[in-house]
């Protein structure tokens, strides 16, 4: 499996950056750069990071079921993630989850039929203080209600 | 010496080296510390938090399995705090683990059920609906119960570290995590049940025992596994005169805890539909029918008495699985019985040269401990991890444990190769110069163990030996033999010396009169040149060489009988009778029965009479009878002056982890693992 001239070169740079015989430490970057590329961790590409970081197969498995921004099945063009966690849980995390549930008609971790959307519920994001927090793919938006919810979706599904 | 700290454990005053883990420090001062995840030799996990304990001045409960013991450390394990906060780890770990002690495997030998029992950690203030998982079946070895997993991750470490294979792994986390096989749904691995044995709780099972048995109704019988030559010692577990479990359960012996597929699975052989279990005879039409014992002795007795009586020529070929006091008896026999020196057995390492290599010398041998204690190992010309699973696993935890350098020097890639300082690859017959190539880098090492297969012999060894020498540091060597009682066959005389025929001569002598076969299968790829010679085979089954005999005689396998055996490393380790299957009977009384119908006097023929006279009469075996009689394995030291060259030849079988020559054939779980029969070198082939 190859990548793009652009990733290749990102992940040749960052075998360098670790010491002698510690390829591993390239498992958690290279699939989640890896993921954004190919759209989602397949078994293909985890048998390819295996191989590039000179691990078993089956430990890039332990790691991709162990952290919740890998994705086995492609998710939607646009991945919302609420979160739920105590600060936004306080100030109606859960309802602005409810909220986009209803809304894109999808549950945690499913995908819209036309493919624009997913849904995920997550756990506290580092942005507490700008609680209840919502982040699309990387970008983060703060103390959002449901209404502004709805503008942000609305806005996107224009935009495309 | 290491640094020393005073410490205070439960209110005694305890000196212990710096840095050691609470844990141990307590075990070795008889406190015992509970621990699920903790496990003497593999890596830290601190994942179980059993092992709390409480240490003056600091805020919370530490975890015991992790903490390093440190000057001034005042420590309390069995405070009311410490108890509470056990019985809650207890409640947590039973949150999803089914009440299935009543029928689990592990019930009577459970880890998590002494700890319940121990702290009265019985009720649950949980109400919520147990996670359930189905029970998966990934090998036809290894079963997997996830909901009774405690998640300490020992099978994980054992078959990563331990086996070098990496087999298991955990997938998702939090309430959801769950071991996992390498392919999804099932396993390719050694399929050695380590996993299963180190395993606190039920949730890996074994194949074939599962749903057995209780452990409390076997009889625990400790042996010596009967296929490999590294000598493993195993507890048969016994009932009603089945053995329905292998497992070195009180991990005693050269081998500890450590059992291959083989060791820990393939007793089934003994039990086998085809076992042989009459004596059979070769009617007018020569068909085969099944005779008395007294009958076939007297057959034996005669056309043995008659054929000497003429001066015939006699052949005898003898085991390497049976008994040392077998082999001695046979060879007593074949050269005071009959006056022959024709008496030979499947040689598979060239230990003649090898004595002789060393002659006079008695600190050259290295037994199995020395691949865990030597600086460095040098592998030359075999597979370790497939043909000896045992040193293989010594040498993967010398290194693991004590940094140590392995060299492998082989046709092909070996399982070495993953810890290796360095590997050369050769082409065969090219192992030697592969071997010169690291003189500098062996010269630096502080001691050297080296291991090789059958592709060094002849000169070989000698060269092998004097470059051993040379390199100016202490040098031991193991000459590798491929089954359980190999070494035992040499060193107890079931060789062509003095001008006898071997095996490959009796086989091609048109005039052999007699040709006796004690446990061998010389005619499975050759045939019988002589077609006058009158063939009497003692064996389990109906093998090739059988097949051609005029009486077959039904015998009793290791498992069945008493004795010693001898390992690869000249270890003397006991045998102990398991069970006892219907029809047969040991070589032993079998030879001891036809030298009485013959009126021969070859002495008692009982296994203690008959070590008894080996440790007088063989060089190196007088071994001091406690070790031996407790269980133990003692060195023997049979180097003795020069040993002439054998005729014949010496190559080993090439058996790989799931392969023990005939008696692999008649084992259906070695048959039914994926991986079987394996292959050397990667498949490479030899
Ligand atoms: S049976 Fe042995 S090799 Fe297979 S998974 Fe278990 S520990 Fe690993
Ligand atoms: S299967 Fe057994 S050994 Fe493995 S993590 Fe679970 S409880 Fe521990
Ligand atoms: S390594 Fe050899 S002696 Fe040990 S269990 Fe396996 S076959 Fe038996
Ligand atoms: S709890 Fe939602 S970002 Fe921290
Ligand atoms: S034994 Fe210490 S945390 Fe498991």
């Amino acid at each position: 499996m190859t990548f793009s001239p652009k990733l290749e070169e990102k992940f040749a740079k960052m075998l360098q950056a670790y010491p002698e015989g510690r390829k591993r430490s390239a498992v958690v970057p290279m699939l989640i750069y890896a993921q954004d590329e190919v759209g989602a961790v397949t078994p293909e590409l985890i048998d390819e990071v295996a191989r590039r970081c000179e691990v078993p197969p089956l430990q890039v498995d332990e790691v991709v079921g162990y952290y919740s921004m890998l994705h086995r099945k492609p998710m939607g063009k646009y991945h919302v993630q609420v979160c739920t966690n105590i600060s936004c849980l306080l100030v109606g995390g859960m309802e602005l989850y409810e909220h986009a549930s209803k809304k894109l008609g999808i549950g945690h971790k499913q995908v819209t039929s036309d493919g624009q959307f997913s849904l995920e519920e997550v756990e506290c994001m580092g942005a507490c203080s700008w609680a209840p927090a919502v982040e699309i793919n990387y970008d983060f938006y703060h103390h959002i209600t449901p209404e502004k919810l709805d503008q942000l979706i609305d806005g996107l599904r224009k935009a495309h | 010496m290491a640094e020393l700290v005073n410490l205070t454990i439960n209110g005694q005053a305890i000196q212990a080296e710096k840095g050691a883990l609470l844990i141990e420090v307590a075990r070795q001062n008889g406190m015992e510390i509970p621990a699920f995840c903790y496990y003497e030799g593999l890596t830290l996990q601190a994942a179980c938090r059993m092992c709390l304990v409480e240490v003056e001045k600091t805020p919370k409960l530490q975890v015991g399995c992790t903490l390093p013991v440190a000057d001034g450390m005042v420590v309390h394990t069995e405070s009311e705090t410490v108890r509470a906060a056990r019985k809650g780890t207890l409640e947590f770990l039973l949150t999803n683990h089914p009440l299935d002690c009543p029928v689990c495997d592990k019930g009577g030998e459970c880890e998590l059920q002494d700890m319940v029992f121990r702290y009265g950690a019985g009720e649950s203030r949980f109400t919520e609906r147990k996670v359930h998982v189905d029970e998966q079946q990934w090998s036809p070895v290894v079963f997997f119960d996830a909901p009774r997993c405690i998640l300490c991750y020992r099978c994980v470490r054992v078959c990563n570290e331990g086996m070098g294979v990496g087999a298991l792994g955990v997938s998702n986390r939090g309430v959801i995590s769950e071991i996992v096989p390498n392919h999804h749904d099932y396993l390719e691995c050694d399929e050695c049940g380590a996993c299963i044995d180190i395993c606190p709780v039920g949730a890996l099972t074994s194949g074939s025992y599962r749903y057995q048995t209780r452990p409390w109704e076997m009889n625990h019988v400790g042996t010596i596994c009967t296929h490999c030559g590294d000598g493993c010692r195993t507890t048969l577990g016994v009932r009603d005169d089945h053995i329905i479990r292998g497992n070195n359960r009180d991990h005693s012996g050269i081998n500890g805890e450590f059992l291959c597929v083989k060791g820990r699975y393939a007793f089934d052989f003994v039990e086998h539909a085809e076992r042989l279990q009459s004596p059979m005879v070769r009617n007018p039409h020569g068909e085969f029918e099944p005779t008395s014992w007294s009958k076939a002795f007297t057959a034996i007795a005669e056309a043995f008495t008659a054929a000497h009586a003429r001066g015939g020529k006699f052949g005898v070929i003898g085991s390497n699985h049976t008994t040392n006091e077998e082999n001695y008896f046979l060879q007593k026999f074949a050269r005071e019985g009959f006056g022959t020196k024709n008496i030979d057995h499947h040689r598979t390492g060239d230990l003649a040269t090898f004595f002789d290599a060393l002659s006079g010398r008695n600190d050259a041998l290295a037994t199995a401990g020395d691949l865990y204690t030597a600086k460095a190992v040098l592998v030359v010309g075999a597979d370790l991890a497939q043909q000896h699973p045992f040193l293989s696993y010594q040498a993967r935890a010398n290194v693991r444990h004590h940094n140590a350098h392995i060299y492998a020097v082989t046709t092909g890639p070996v399982r070495e190769d993953n810890q290796a300082v360095a590997s050369i690859r050769v082409p065969a017959g090219g192992e030697l110069d592969g071997v010169e190539s690291l003189r500098d880098k062996l010269k630096a090492e502080g001691d050297l163990v080296i291991v090789f297969g059958d592709s060094i012999q002849g000169d070989g060894v000698r060269k092998l030996v004097a470059f051993g020498d040379s390199l100016g540091i202490p040098v031991k060597y193991v000459c590798l033999v491929d089954y359980s009682n190999s070494r035992g066959a040499f060193d107890m005389g079931l060789i062509p010396r003095d001008g006898g025929m071997s095996v490959q001569q009796m086989l091609a002598a048109k005039d052999l009169d007699v040709l006796w076969v004690v446990g061998a299968n010389p005619l499975k790829n050759a045939a019988l040149a002589s077609s006058n010679a009158f063939v009497i085979v003692q064996d389990l089954f109906m093998t090739e060489t059988a097949k051609h005999a005029h009486i077959v005689l039904p015998a009793a396998s290791a498992y069945e009988k008493n004795g010693t055996v001898t390992n690869v490393c000249g270890e003397v380790q006991k045998l102990k009778q398991a069970v006892k299957v219907m029809g047969t009977k040991t070589d032993l009384e079998i030879m001891g029965s036809i030298a009485k119908e013959m009126k021969l006097n070859l002495g008692i023929w009982l296994p203690d009479k008959v070590f008894a006279e080996i440790r007088k009469n063989v060089h190196g075996y007088d071994v001091p009878l406690p070790v031996v009689d407790t269980g133990g394995a003692a060195p023997t030291m049979p180097l003795n002056g020069r040993v002439a060259a054998l005729p014949g030849v010496v190559q080993s079988a090439g058996d790989t982890l799931f392969t023990s020559g005939s008696m692999s054939r008649y084992s259906k779980i070695l048959n039914a693992v994926i991986e079987s029969p394996g292959a050397l070198y990667g498949g490479k082939g030899r």
